[in-house]
């Protein structure tokens, strides 16, 4: 997305803290308009308190938040208009039709009728929910029920959507659905700001931030993110894992070995200069192995590096 | 791997079909798992992997077919089967208002570890996890990574030869999961089979061999690189470009694509030959209005292909219907 274009989100130095527990910490970060923006984090560091608070149900302790040049956190009410929120746990009634959930959504957000029966129609056609109008909410797989909050929370139209783990125990295939949705209403030009636990999901959006105990470990789009990867990561395939893992255990250079089911994952300094040494060391080891070169790393093994050099965007 | 399960293989199944009333939950499975062999379970929400895994543990009887768990049919001997596995579930199945100890001295006496050997296991059980010195703890007070691991310290105290982990790490940040994938390498280094089942792409990578199932079927089994390398009946490229919608339309168009989805701020495109796709597709959109896109190869994910092998066994089914 364009950086030029002034943010439709920005939040500066978020805090809250619930007793002794901080769960966000400083927390600054902005969304261009038509940006997917992640908070990745595994649970406890943060996401769901943050999406409370942009979506003006929370306030926090000390910072800011603008929404379209709305004060969130002095006027919670003047930003709701311009906001929807799905929530983790979305208010969806069990013993309501899909049909009756999506019409409850857009009465209370006062859309009028031909507008919604429009609007219905195509998300449930995008979500492959058609077929499912009729049946009652709660006799849905856990994936259709994300995919009918989703709607519910479109009905009304919103220019900055956020959604709370709308992916947490939703299966790969519903997640993929899920997604496609949402890069649809990227296109039509909604903001989205979505949490997510799963790691491979940063890869997803535009942007993330990635949190870890409420504090920031790194902003920016997952590409440049990977290159933050101190090192580099090493694939090993060998059919005996944990021999190749023993072999390399007290090489210079290797930071890390990650036991996988097709061998093992080596962290090193420098792979040119490692890979040889490693070859060899496997080699005088006899230990069998059919291919060592560098992978790709994942967010995880970024997330992980990060953490372990303590590193930090503050 | 591959030659694993035919040395004593620990779990043996065949022909496995689980009906309730009219509805097939497990259609005809049929696979085997190795002494010291990590097998991991993928599906959709229904797919049957609970199903199957609980017929495993002796819970549910089969309709038909046949599953051996460390050599004993488990239709005709679950209780003997119950004594030789170690189960756990997502939700760690722990006490919280009771301590670390206690957990532990409740499990071994539910597993039926002899008085003589408890504090033993438990010692054992407390190291691994990374628990010592915190013995007299809350189980409600330990971050998830630890109770994480006291749950399975808790499945392996009567020292199971096979396994059995249902989502087991379910919202555990990453160095505790890889923490816990350790652990579980380390219980298949010393021979114990574990079959697990996760929604975790990623955590399939750390399996000897993964098992796809899909409405009740097996659709694939094999290791995690082969299936990357094999499973997609193509070569997967990344198109970086502006114009994403645009992009996308015209892609589904052009000669040697099979496939064309949007991932994050570029495409994701399944071709028949990347290289040579990775030089005509950048000239293809320029023709159509959309200049300068960039073309690279890249590796699949499992992700990739277990979404690809699931939509194929679904159109391969609508076919047949």
């Amino acid at each position: 997305m364009s950086d030029a274009a002034a943010p439709i989100i920005v939040a500066d130095g978020l805090t809250k803290r619930f007793a002794d527990v901080t769960a966000v910490d400083g927390l600054s970060f902005s969304v261009a308009p038509g940006e997917i923006f992640g908070l990745v984090g595994p649970d406890g560091a943060g996401k769901s308190a943050t999406m409370r608070m942009l979506a003006g149900i929370m306030r926090p302790d000390t910072g800011a938040i603008t929404v379209n040049d709305v004060d969130v956190v002095g006027n919670p009410e003047a930003a709701k208009p311009h906001i929807s929120y799905m929530p983790q746990r979305f208010g969806l009634y069990e013993d309501l039709t899909v049909d009756e959930n999506i019409r409850f959504y857009a009465d209370l957000f006062e859309v009028p009728p031909a507008l919604r029966d429009e609007r219905a129609a195509r998300l449930l056609t995008a979500s492959g929910m058609s077929r499912f109008r009729r049946r009652l909410a709660g006799q849905l797989s856990g994936g259709m029920k994300q995919k009918l909050g989703l709607t519910c929370a479109l009905v009304h139209t919103p220019q900055v959507l956020l959604l709370d783990e709308p992916t947490t125990g939703v299966d790969p295939v519903s997640r993929r659905d899920f997604w496609r949705i949402l890069y649809e209403l990227r296109e039509q030009g909604v903001t989205i700001v979505i949490s997510t636990a799963y790691l491979d999901e940063a890869e997803r959006c535009n942007r993330l931030a990635l949190l870890h105990g409420g504090r920031v470990l790194y902003c920016d789009s997952p590409a440049v993110l990977k290159q933050r990867m101190p090192g580099a990561l090493v694939a090993i395939l060998s059919s005996d894992g944990r021999a190749a893992r023993a072999a390399l255990s007290s090489k210079a250079g290797v930071t890390h070995l990650i036991l996988v089911g097709d061998g093992v994952h080596a962290v090193v300094d420098d792979a040119e200069r490692r890979i040889p040494e490693l070859r060899e060391a496997l080699r005088r080891a006899g230990v069998p192995f059919s291919d060592i070169a560098v992978s790709a790393p994942s967010i995880e093994d970024v997330f992980v590096a990060m953490l372990e050099n303590g590193e930090s965007a503050r | 791997m591959t030659d694993r399960p035919d040395a004593g293989a620990q779990i043996v199944v065949e022909g496995l079909v689980k009906r309730f009333g009219r509805f097939v939950a497990v259609d005809g499975v049929s696979f085997n798992v190795g002494r010291g062999e990590i097998l991991g379970f993928l599906g959709p929400n229904g797919a049957g992997k609970s199903t199957i895994i609980r017929i495993l543990c002796g819970l549910l009887r089969p309709t038909a077919g046949r599953a051996l768990v460390a050599n004993i049919d488990v239709s005709r001997d679950p209780e003997a089967v119950r004594q030789r596995i170690g189960y756990m579930s997502q939700r760690f199945s722990l006490y919280r208002d009771l301590t670390v100890a206690e957990n532990l001295r409740f499990f071994g006496g539910i597993y039926r570890v002899p008085a003589s050997e408890l504090a033993e296991r438990m010692r054992f059980a407390i190291e691994m996890a990374g628990l010592s010195g915190r013995e007299d703890a809350l189980v409600a007070t330990l971050a998830g990574g630890w109770q994480q691991r006291l749950a399975l310290g808790c499945a392996v105290l009567h020292r199971p030869p096979i396994l059995f982990l249902d989502e087991p790490t379910s919202g555990v940040e990453p160095t505790s999961r890889r923490r816990f994938w350790d652990l579980i390498h380390s219980l298949a280094g010393d021979g114990v089979t574990v079959l697990v089942s996760t929604h975790h792409m990623d955590e399939a990578e750390y399996c000897h061999r993964a098992a796809l199932i899909n409405q009740g079927r097996l659709v694939a089994l094999d290791s995690p690189e082969a299936l990357k390398r094999t499973a997609l009946g193509g070569e997967l490229l990344l198109v970086a470009c502006e114009a994403l919608g645009p992009a996308l339309a015209a892609l589904r168009q052009a000669p040697g694509v099979r496939d064309c989805s949007v991932f994050g701020s570029a495409l994701h495109v399944l071709v028949d030959d990347a290289e040579r796709a990775a030089h005509d597709l950048p000239a293809y959109l320029a023709a159509n209005g959309i200049p300068s896109a960039r073309a690279t190869p890249i590796h699949p994910s499992l992700e990739d292909v277990f979404v690809h092998l699931v939509a194929a066994d679904v159109a391969e089914r609508s076919v047949a219907a």
